[in-house]
């Protein structure tokens, strides 16, 4: 005798796909055609909105369990693209006041809802999970909850600021809220975030069984978390505790944001409404803030380089056609320095094989320790597991010798910075490689051009400028020469995406882009203290402007002796735009070198950490002891047109392609304020008419310096823009 | 008949080792995997081979990790090797890795891998310290009872005496005779005198100090860095005496039998800590993927006889064995690297090579023949340079297909004495 089982239907509605399973539970899979990842636009909100008539209307179905059909991505947030289009705060308002009600409908909705979570849930993608009767999530690493939010700009807008505290606590959603950081399983689950962690393999049965349960009344809707601890008493479940709470995030929040980024103090006060006023008022003032905050300056400048960035993923690195990228499996690197080490280090994290070679016993060994510090921060931050940790450190192989390197696909060349010295490595290693391994040299300065007229296979030889400390900083700037190969740059750029990094492309030129444009900047930093300003006045300008660390501090940060050479590099290069500043000559002749030296602008103690600017500096300073004070407008006025200016001369001679890739190379590279969304934003912000009259004024009491760049008086004579002033700008 | 004949050959394509160091010295705080494992990754990368082409990889060991029993899984599981690499680990006492080099070869011949990578390790700095029978007793009993009175019955019955650790010890579990005392026994037998032996130990030390300074044993050597520090690098054996003399050896005292003994430390090889790999290929894998080999594998053999014996003497059975299988006789050797335990079985294997009597044993009417002291380990041996017994078949091959190629020689005899009464030789080919 055999029986017969009724196939389960299956629906495909738009982006939800219903499947009917015996005992009244439906499993809803998102799935929004033709896109990587699920993101919840207009299409998703009225599906969902059917679905949810249907469910509220058809008696027969008892329990649901909400899915994703996108391989690790459960629902990646909102549609920025959509956020883009809105013109006024209303607007965008209304789109907040639209995405709660949904979600509140889902949350009052007879029936049971449980959210199967495996991958991104973020943004958008955990308040609907939030919403949901049940979450299970899987405890697979690509598996990440978490409100990214305030990285835009902006604050969680629908119902996010409500739901979190109400199923965390304050406390823990107050860290998710205000950070934008990401929680995995486990700790979602500790949170109670989540309701269960599975394996990913069972997670479907795990929903199925959930739903049920919870349809038969055997299991009751999420509670949250479960409240033990005498903190959770004290500071998340009375007034008292909670006013404690809000007042130490908000002045934590004002010390790391210094005032420049208005959402995470909004997302405060949001989160206070609710507690302080109840639900109703908590979404009603969560809309009208999220309206605010999508129409204001900063979300539109983050908004940008959001773009801007998902752009670059996307470029391959030259015009099309683009040839493929070769494989990257092992790479070499020359010179097993602070710089070759973290290469090292994020070559290894990738899985690459990496020949580390040095000089001597002493600077290998110094390297592999530096690397093995990569590896270790990563291994007490629970991000690797320590068999992953010791495979890390068998994949970094130190040697004095040129040996191993007859099968390296890309050699890194990260010696001292010295042409002569350079070139001679680079001939070296040319004679052991294979004849298609890519050469790469980590310059900040020395033009690739040189560097390559010591190369037999010039179309080989590129730069990949990192910056340090090269596992936490975001930007990878490659330099190609009209000799360089597509192949080569695209192959550079692949990797170094690999890397995890932000690629640009520039053209090859003394200083390239980053590094010009930052000593223009700098440059005007010591002109400053040859007038006579004082180390504390200088910093403390630019840190207000938006810098992450004063232009001084960065001096002794980035080594004197450095900074000496590329003023050099550069001076020669430009002449009198940029002149050397008297003041750093002065310290580095004195023989200090900055941090690495425990000596420069500011004292250090053993260990190298930054005390107070070293008075006795002054005395080796062309005014001496004596300060004079300048406005803190014109300081940072002559600091950012100076490198304002030079990007646009960039610009006009090529060395970018484009005014994108100059604003994430000075955000991501050099540490441009990112709410002001780099130079050309910049730019397009103040209006071109004013920066010209800006620098014409400028160029009147210091002659040669800052006379505007063609760009600049072109599109001031034209009231162009550098973007486009509305819709996706990049 | 040579091992050649099928019409494939295994050679012998590159050989890395660790320094070999002392036990306790520079290397005690590595595991034999993780010896093993830095051999391996050194191998892979000074030969530029990409780690996708091995297929197999074979370990010795002696004393395995009883945490980690399959020594060359853990090895074959660094992450430039694909997951799929099958890997075995063998145990032939002092002849470990020489049977992982045999082992892989053979499957080589069969035609079953085309690359192999075989090598050892020994961390004699780690070996494991066991509980007695009785506190293992207690404690499984613990484990397995029921209720918590049973546990407490269980725990009650160990007595002080069972709470001593055991070391195990370099003994013989048949006879119960440690490798020293059979040395020692096999000088008495063999009429090896106290000064032949030191003589044997300073020439050992001489030519070794003399292979680190000209840099022939370094270059086969991978510097290791001690983590977590890196601040101290082991580049060289560390147990070769430059400056030793036959003074300062004969000074030593006897160790196994203080009266009528001549087994000193000074003429044994020291415990030692260290690993040793070998890659292996088909002779046209290794020609397809770009390599010019070492030396080619021409035959081998091993052999064994009663442990109560001379326990060190199976050499002089194997080696008129591996002869024979290549075709070839003393005459024709350049090179002879002979392990070195203990000065005494050397002297007493290269006498055995002498006999008639010996040969018979062996199943031939004629005997080896007399070792040209001048082409017998030519850059000391593992009295000087170590011992890790896991490694030290890897290290020999290494050593002896590099000298032959400096020295332009053709063939090159080795031969290893092994516990439990076992010998082994093998004859390689220059390519």
């Amino acid at each position: 005798m055999t029986t017969t089982r009724t196939p389960p239907e299956t629906e495909t509605v738009g982006t939800l796909a219903t499947e009917r399973l015996d005992g009244g539970i439906v499993v809803v899979t998102l799935d929004v055609p033709g896109a990587p990842v699920n993101v919840l636009g207009p299409r998703v909100r009225q599906d969902v909105s059917a679905l949810l008539d249907r469910l509220e209307s058809d008696p027969s179905i008892r329990a649901a369990v909400l899915t994703s059909g996108k391989p690790d991505v459960f629902i990646a947030g909102a549609d920025v693209e959509e956020l883009l289009g809105l013109e006024t705060a209303a607007d965008a308002e209304r789109l907040s006041r639209e995405g709660q009600k949904l979600l509140q409908r889902l949350e009052d909705l007879r029936v049971p809802v449980v959210a199967a979570i495996h991958g991104s849930c973020l943004g958008g993608g955990l308040e609907t999970a939030l919403a949901c009767a049940y979450r299970i999530a899987t405890d697979d690493p690509k598996t990440g909850l978490g409100f990214p939010e305030v990285q835009l700009g902006l604050i969680p807008g629908a119902g996010g600021t409500q739901r979190l505290p109400q199923t965390v606590g304050l406390r823990a959603a107050l860290d998710l809220i205000l950070t934008g950081r990401t929680v995995r399983g486990r700790q979602a689950l500790r949170l109670g975030l989540v309701d269960e962690l599975v394996h990913p393999a069972i997670l479907r049965d795990v929903a199925l069984d959930r739903a049920r349960a919870l349809a038969d009344g055997r299991l009751s809707p999420s509670q949250g978390r479960r409240r033990r601890g005498v903190a959770d008493f004290l500071l998340d479940e009375n007034p008292a505790g909670r006013a404690i709470v809000l007042r130490r995030a908000r002045e934590q929040t004002l010390a790391r944001t210094k005032g420049h980024y208005p959402a995470p103090l909004t997302a405060l006060d949001v989160v206070a409404t609710g507690y302080h006023e109840g639900d109703e008022r908590g979404y009603f003032a969560e809309a009208r803030k999220f309206g605010e905050l999508v129409v204001g300056e900063v979300a539109r400048e983050l908004t940008f380089l959001f773009f801007a960035t998902t752009a670059l993923k996307k470029d391959p690195g030259v015009a099309a056609p683009a040839p493929d990228p070769l494989p990257v499996e092992k790479i070499a690197v020359l010179g097993a320095g602070f710089m070759g080490a973290g290469i090292a280090a994020v070559a290894a994290l990738q899985q690459t094989l990496v020949r580390l070679k040095d000089t001597d016993d002493a600077r290998v060994g110094r390297g592999l320790r530096a690397a093995r510090d990569v590896f270790e921060e990563r291994l007490k931050k629970r991000r690797l597991t320590r068999p992953q940790f010791q495979d890390l450190l068998a994949l970094v192989g130190g040697t004095t010798r040129y040996s191993g390197f007859g099968n390296v696909d890309l050699c890194i060349e990260a010696v001292f910075e010295d042409v002569a010295l350079k070139q001679q490595v680079l001939r070296e290693a040319e004679a052991v490689l294979p004849p298609d391994a890519i050469y790469a040299s980590n310059t900040s300065t020395i033009p690739i051009g040189v560097l390559a007229d010591a190369s037999r296979r010039p179309e080989h030889v590129l730069g990949m400028h990192f910056f340090s400390p090269v596992p936490k900083m975001p930007l990878l700037e490659v330099i190609v020469t009209p000799r360089t190969s597509p192949t080569a740059t695209v192959t550079a750029v692949a990797y170094g995406k690999r890397l995890g990094k932000t690629v640009i492309v520039v053209n090859d030129g003394p200083g390239f882009y980053t590094t010009r444009t930052l000593a223009a900047y700098m440059n005007e930093a010591g002109f400053l203290l040859d007038e006579g300003v004082s180390i504390e006045a200088v910093d403390r300008a630019m840190v207000d402007f938006g810098f992450p660390v004063g232009p001084i501090t960065l001096l002794d940060e980035v080594g004197l002796d450095v900074a000496g050479k590329v003023a050099t590099v550069l001076s020669e290069a430009f002449g009198a735009r940029m002149p050397r500043s008297r003041s750093l000559q002065r310290v580095l002749e004195a023989g200090r070198t900055g941090r690495k030296g425990r000596s420069g602008f500011y004292l250090y103690d053993k260990r190298g950490k930054k005390g107070a600017v070293d008075a006795s500096v002054y005395t080796l300073l062309p005014t001496g002891p004596t300060r004079l004070d300048r406005p803190a407008g014109e300081m940072q006025q002559r600091l950012v047109l100076a490198m304002v200016n030079e990007a646009a001369r960039c610009l006009d001679e090529g060395v970018l392609r484009s005014p994108r890739d100059g604003d994430v190379g000075a955000v991501f590279g050099i540490g441009f304020p990112p709410f002001r969304g780099g130079p050309f934003r910049y730019v397009d912000a103040v209006g071109a008419p004013r920066i010209v009259k800006q620098l014409e004024e400028l160029e009147a009491r210091f002659p040669d310096r800052f006379a505007p760049a063609t760009p600049l008086l072109r599109m001031a004579a034209r009231g162009e823009r550098f973007y486009p002033e509305r819709g996706k700008p990049v | 008949m040579p091992l050649a004949s099928p019409g494939r050959r295994v050679a012998i394509v590159a050989g890395v080792r660790t320094p070999f160091t002392r036990a306790g010295t520079l290397l005690r705080k590595l595991s034999a995997i993780e010896l093993g494992k830095l051999a391996v990754a050194e191998l892979l990368q000074r030969t530029s081979l990409d780690g996708k082409a091995v297929q197999a990889l074979v370990f010795g060991t002696v004393v395995p990790d009883v945490l980690a029993p399959n020594i060359a899984r853990e090895v074959s599981l660094l992450p430039m090797l694909p997951k799929g690499v099958q890997a075995v680990s063998v145990s032939r006492a002092c002849a470990s890795a020489n049977q992982a080099i045999t082992d892989a070869a053979d499957q080589i011949l069969l035609g079953h891998v085309d690359v192999a990578i075989a090598g050892g390790a020994e961390s004699l700095s780690r070996v494991p310290v066991l509980h007695s029978r009785g506190f293992s007793d207690a404690l499984v009993g613990a484990s397995r009872a029921k209720s918590l009175g049973g546990r407490v019955r269980s725990l009650a019955t160990i007595r002080p005496r069972d709470l001593r650790p055991i070391t195990p010890a370099i003994a013989e579990p048949s006879t119960g005779e440690t490798m020293g005392e059979s040395a020692e026994k096999m000088a008495k037998l063999n009429r090896i005198s106290r000064e032949e032996q030191d003589q044997l130990a300073l020439r050992s030390h001489r030519l070794a100090a003399a292979g680190t300074a000209d840099g022939r044993l370094t270059e086969e050597i991978a510097p290791v860095w001690i983590p977590p520090d890196y601040t101290q690098v082991a580049r060289s054996d560390n147990g070769i005496r430059d400056n030793t003399s036959l003074e300062q050896l004969a000074a030593l005292k006897p160790v196994f039998d203080r009266r009528y003994g001549s087994v000193t430390a000074g003429n044994s090889s020291p415990l030692t800590d260290g690993g040793a790999a070998v890659l292996l290929m088909a002779e046209d894998a290794a020609r397809a993927l770009g390599y010019e080999p070492l030396a080619y594998i021409r035959s081998y053999a091993y052999a064994a006889l009663d442990p109560g014996e001379q326990l060190l003497q199976a050499p002089v059975l194997a080696a008129p064995v591996a002869l024979q299988r290549a075709g070839l006789t003393l005459a024709d050797i350049d090179l002879v690297e002979m392990h070195e335990a203990f000065a005494a079985q050397v002297l007493s294997n290269l006498q055995g090579f002498e006999s008639r009597a010996w040969a018979e044993r062996a199943g031939f009417s004629q005997p080896v023949g007399e070792v040209d002291r001048a082409r017998l380990n030519v850059m000391g041996g593992s009295i000087a340079i170590g011992h890790p017994f896991g490694a030290t078949g890897a290290r020999i091959t290494t050593t002896l297909c590099h000298e032959l190629r400096r020295r332009d020689g053709q063939f090159g005899l080795m031969t290893v004495c092994a516990a439990g009464g076992m010998g082994f030789a093998m004859v390689v080919e220059r390519a």
